[in-house]
This record gives structure tokens, sequence and C-alpha cells, in this order.
């Protein structure tokens, strides 16, 4: 019985493994296929231009030409006066200042987008309503950002509302110089602009805590601040880490809030970066470019240990 | 928690909360407002009478710049960014979810694609045009082809800011869908197949519909990052500018409100888009809930 009956689920089994196996590789096919394009616009215009940079960024040049020679002379160039001398070296001052600008942004953008992400997590309590406010604070990220940053003249100018308000109410006596083209003025507009970055993945770690969890530690006997220090905060590690990577690059990397919002007369890395590129200078941008990337890379590193991106979504 | 009185600290967050949108909406709301100056208006209050005045020197054009034909190019580009930016990323979240050698890699290049700085992908991009210029001529002269001796640029809107646009939507696109794919159940899918349905089939007629108010999430990403793009493209142009690049270089020039008029046409053309997102989103959800999942 046993011998006639065995070859035939054998025979079975092996026919549809085989047509398995064919489909499974017209599925993997297919797979590859539906990747492709994505991968393919990411290896043109991500990873073959980075590449090229550093590539370029150990060549020569001259008023004239690149020269496709070795050279440490561009990065040498970025950091010149940097060893010897007790002043700072242009490139560390750029990026004091441009790191100075971070450090503020994180911490306003923070502070705001935190408390923003929690009110609309815990302390709205329709879900209809959640999604309209939620909207609206994403609505203005689909605008455009530099008409988000003059938009501020009318405020911030020497005539401004501001300034207007502040000597008709006998504040002042004469406008306030530097609302406008200042360090102020780009934290602004940077707060303006990028808060969004933290109250969206903060609001998503938000809405994922169980709420028994809250129950449970007010029930424990914390207060609503060891609440929030103990629980909340704790668990919304991950969104706050998220933010913080795109507030830092944001501001690492940029040079339209910077010269649009300071009147062309702040320096910052990426500024650096587009007047040399102005200048034909390749070589010497794709150094300073490359110093910046490591910048950010290493300032992200910390963060990227705390959390798995993909799992958080 | 909802079975609790409202307490002070819900009052003082709404509070916080009404402040941080006339912080967001303010500003922009001012130059709404002061786009309509009067002739004689300048570019702060108060308003010297009302007009449309600004709109009808705007249309006529703002000095040197041909402020429409950049309004037009980026109009068409943000609208090729859009189509591919959801096509790319429904497909690449479809074979992220099967997974396939590889995913993790280009999982990796999608996230270093939004978080590697603008100036830096911008750079690069143009490096790597200029390399094929030289490329192209370089074949021009050792072939004499004659089609290749008056290449002036591959850079272009349809080539390098394409590209450099696309780098920053379709990260975007892939992490909605993402998000979207993590809570989709395949029991739908799996119940076509049961009924026979082919993959395509499978599809067309369950997966997009279900997925479809996602999708409109996904073009409305894409049309307007690509839109409203200024960092990235900025090096990876050629001699046609962006609306947003011409808009920034009159940020230095134009001293009247005109530039005002310019960002509430701007402001408008994107409050419509998104509002035509928000809408479709909302009728597609109506429509499901009119047909009801029994007669799905």
């Amino acid at each position: 019985m046993t011998e006639i009956v065995l070859p035939a689920p054998a025979l079975a089994a092996d026919k549809p493994r085989t047509s398995l196996n064919a489909g499974e590789r017209r599925r993997r096919r297919l797979t590859y296929l539906q990747a492709a394009p994505m991968a393919l616009v990411f290896l043109i215009f991500l990873a073959i231009p980075l590449l090229l940079t550093l590539m370029v960024s150990f060549w020569e040049y001259n008023e004239y030409e690149i020269v496709p020679a070795f050279t440490l002379q561009n990065y040498r160039d970025v950091f010149e006066g940097c060893l010897n001398g007790s002043d700072l070296c242009t490139t560390v001052r750029t990026y004091l200042s441009t790191l100075k600008f971070c450090a503020l942004t994180w911490v306003c953008t923070l502070l705001i987008g935190f408390t923003v992400a929690y009110f609309l997590a815990f302390h709205v309590r329709s879900r209809t309503t959640q999604t309209v406010l939620f909207l609206i604070c994403t609505i203005p990220f689909w605008t455009s950002n530099v008409i988000r940053m003059i938009s501020w003249i009318p405020l911030l100018g020497r005539n401004g509302l501001v300034n207007d308000t502040l000597q008709s109410l006998g504040l002042t006596k004469s406008p306030i110089e530097g609302l406008l083209y200042s360090n102020f003025s780009v934290t602004l507009a940077f707060v303006h602009l990028y808060t969004v970055f933290m109250i969206v993945p903060i609001f998503n770690s938000m809405a994922r805590i169980d709420r028994a969890l809250i129950e449970a530690s007010y029930d424990a006997g914390a207060t609503g601040w060891q609440t929030l220090a103990n629980v909340v905060i704790p668990l919304c590690k991950p969104g706050i880490a998220i933010g913080s990577i795109f507030v830092v690059t944001l501001v690492m990397g940029d040079f339209v809030t910077v010269g649009v919002m300071g009147g062309q007369q702040i320096a910052s890395v990426g500024k650096v970066i587009q007047v040399q590129m102005s200048y034909l200078q390749f070589p010497a941008a794709a150094a300073n470019a490359m110093v910046l990337l490591g910048a950010v890379m290493l300032m992200i590193l910390g963060l990227t240990r705390i959390i798995d991106l993909r799992r958080e979504l | 928690m909802s079975d609790r009185p409202r307490t002070l600290s819900f009052y003082l967050l709404a509070a916080f909360f009404a402040l941080f949108v006339l912080f967001l909406y303010g500003p922009t709301l001012t130059i709404l407002v002061l786009s309509f100056q009067g002739p004689q208006g300048g570019l702060t209050f108060p308003l010297n009478g009302v007009s449309t005045h600004w709109f009808s020197r705007l249309w006529a054009g703002v000095g040197v710049v041909d402020i429409w034909a950049a309004f037009g190019r980026s109009l068409r580009l943000g609208l090729v960014a859009m189509a591919l930016t959801v096509l790319l990323a429904f497909f690449a979240g479809l074979a992220f979810r099967k997974g396939f050698r590889g995913s993790n890699l280009l999982f990796t290049l999608a996230v270093a694609s939004l978080i590697v700085p603008s100036i830096v992908v911008s750079l690069g991009i143009g490096l790597e045009f200029r390399v094929i210029d030289d490329g192209i001529k370089a074949l021009a002269t050792a072939t004499g082809w004659p089609f290749l001796q008056d290449h002036g640029t591959a850079m272009g809107l349809y080539t390098s800011a394409l590209g450099a646009h696309l780098t920053w939507t379709l990260p975007f696109g892939l992490l909605i869908m993402f998000a979207v794919f993590n809570r989709f159940d395949p029991a739908y899918e799996e119940a076509a197949r049961d009924l026979g349905a082919t993959g395509a089939q499978t599809l067309t007629h369950v997966v997009v519909p279900i997925l479809a108010p996602s999708l409109v999430g996904v073009a409305l990403f894409g049309f307007t990052l690509s839109f409203d793009e200024l960092a990235r493209t900025s090096q990876a142009i050629g001699g046609r500018n962006t609306l947003p690049l011409e808009l920034q270089g009159l940020t230095t020039t134009v001293t009247t409100p005109e530039i005002y008029a310019l960002g509430t046409l701007t402001t408008a053309v994107s409050a419509v888009v998104i509002a035509s997102a928000l809408c479709t989103v909302l009728w597609l959800q109506r429509r499901r809930a009119r047909r009801g999942p029994l007669k799905l």
C-alpha cells in the first residue's frame, strides 16, 4: 500500500513545487521591477552625485579649469588658519554661527512642537477635531517657504507692525533696529518653518502611547508633571529623535533662510558652498560639502542609534 | 481621560495652541492683506486704499524677470514630479511589503536622501551634469557626429531639476506608503485572489481603490514639495529658473507690494491644490462609507 501511495504525494508535491518555483521566481522578478525605478532615481540623483562630490573634492583647480589630479589642498583650504594662531578661522566661525542657529532652533521647535503635539494627542477628545487641528498645523508646510519668510517683512521691518505697536504703546521711543535681517529674524523664520517637523513625529509617537499607561500612572499616585516626565517623554523619544534629525539637518545645510532673513549678511556653511559654486570653484565647494556632510552625519549618528526609524511608521 | 472634567492645563494648552496657529498663519495673512495695497502703498501698514493695482502690475511682468514663464515651469515640473512620486512610491511600497534583497540598502538611500543637506545634493547633481556635458562634448569632438555638435547642456527642468525634486519628494512618498501598507489588511488581496483575480486585477480593483485616499496624500506631497522646492534646485537647474528661485532673487530687488501679490498668488495655488486634495480624500471616504463594507 505504502509503496504505491508514497510516490503519488511525492509527485504531486514535486509538480506544484516546480510551478511554485517558477511562480515564485516570477514574483521575485516583479518585486525587483517594482523597486527598480525608485532605486534608479536614488542611484542617479543621490548616490552617484555624492560619490562624484567626494571625488571632485580631491581634485585640483585653477581659475580656468578643474584638473583631475589628487590633492588634499581643498581640505587644507577649508581649515586654513585653524591650527595656528589664537583667532578662530573662518570655517570654525561659520560652523559656530550655524551651530548656534541649530541649537536655538532645536530648543524652540522642540518646546513648541512638543507642547502642540501634547495638546493634540492628550487634550483634544474628538478624533475629527484632532484631525482638523493636525491639518491646520501641517497646511503651511505645503506652501512656499520663501513666501513665508518674506511675510515677516511687514511685521518686523523698521516701520513694521511690531515697531509701530511698541511705539504707539509708548514702550519704545524709536523703532528697534535689527528685528529684521538679524540673527533674531533668522531664528524666528527657522522656528516658523520647521516646527512642523517636530510636531508630526512627536504626535505620531504620542498617538501610540497606550492610554492605560497614563491611567496607571495617575492611579499609582503620580502627578501630571511626573506622568509627563516618567511616562510620556520616555515613550516620545523616537518622535523627538526623528524631529530633531529633521531640524538639525535642515538648519545645518540652510542657505536660503539665512540669506533672505539675514539680508544676505550672515554667513552659513550652505552659503559658503553656494558662493563657491557661483565662482565655479567646484573642488572647493565639494570639499566644503563633504565637511558639512560629515558634521551633519556625526550629529545624526547619536540620534539614529536610539531609534529604528522603520519600526516607527 | 475623556471622562474627566477639563482641567486648567487644557485651557492653558489650548491658548498656547491658538497662539501657535496665529504665529503660523499671521504673517501669511498679513501679506495677503497688504497685496491689496493701493497704488501709493508701501511694504508695510497702513493700507493706502484697497486695490488690485499690484496684481495688474504683476500681470504685466516684474521687471526683466519673466515671472509667468517661471510660474508655468514650476507648475509643469510639479505635476510631473507628482505623477512620478505617486507611481514610484506606490510600486516601491508594494515591493518593500513583499521584501526583496537590497531592501535595506534602498531604505537607507531613501532616508539618506531626506537627511543629506539639500545644498550637498544640489551640488552633487550639478557636478554630475557638468561631467555628463563634458563627456558629450568630448564625444562630439571625437566622433564629429553632427547631432552632438550643438550640445549645450544636459541640465534642465526635466532632467537635473526633476531628479533633484524627486530626491526630496520620493522619501516622503515612500514613508507614507510604509505607514499605509503597515495598516493595510492583506485579507482583501487574499479574498480577491481566492475569487480568481489576477495580480494586476487585484491591484487595480482592490488595492488601489482601498489606498486611493493615501495616494492622493502622496500626490499632495509630491506636487507641493516640488512646486516650492528651492535649495535642491539651486545648483541643479540650467538657464531657466523655477518660480521659487525667481522669488528668492526678487526678495532682494523688488521693494513694492508686487512681491506680496506674487506671494498671495503662489499661496493661492498651494491652497487650491491642498483644498482639492483634501476634498478628494473626503469624497473618497464618503463614497466608501455610503457603499458600506458589505456591498464593496
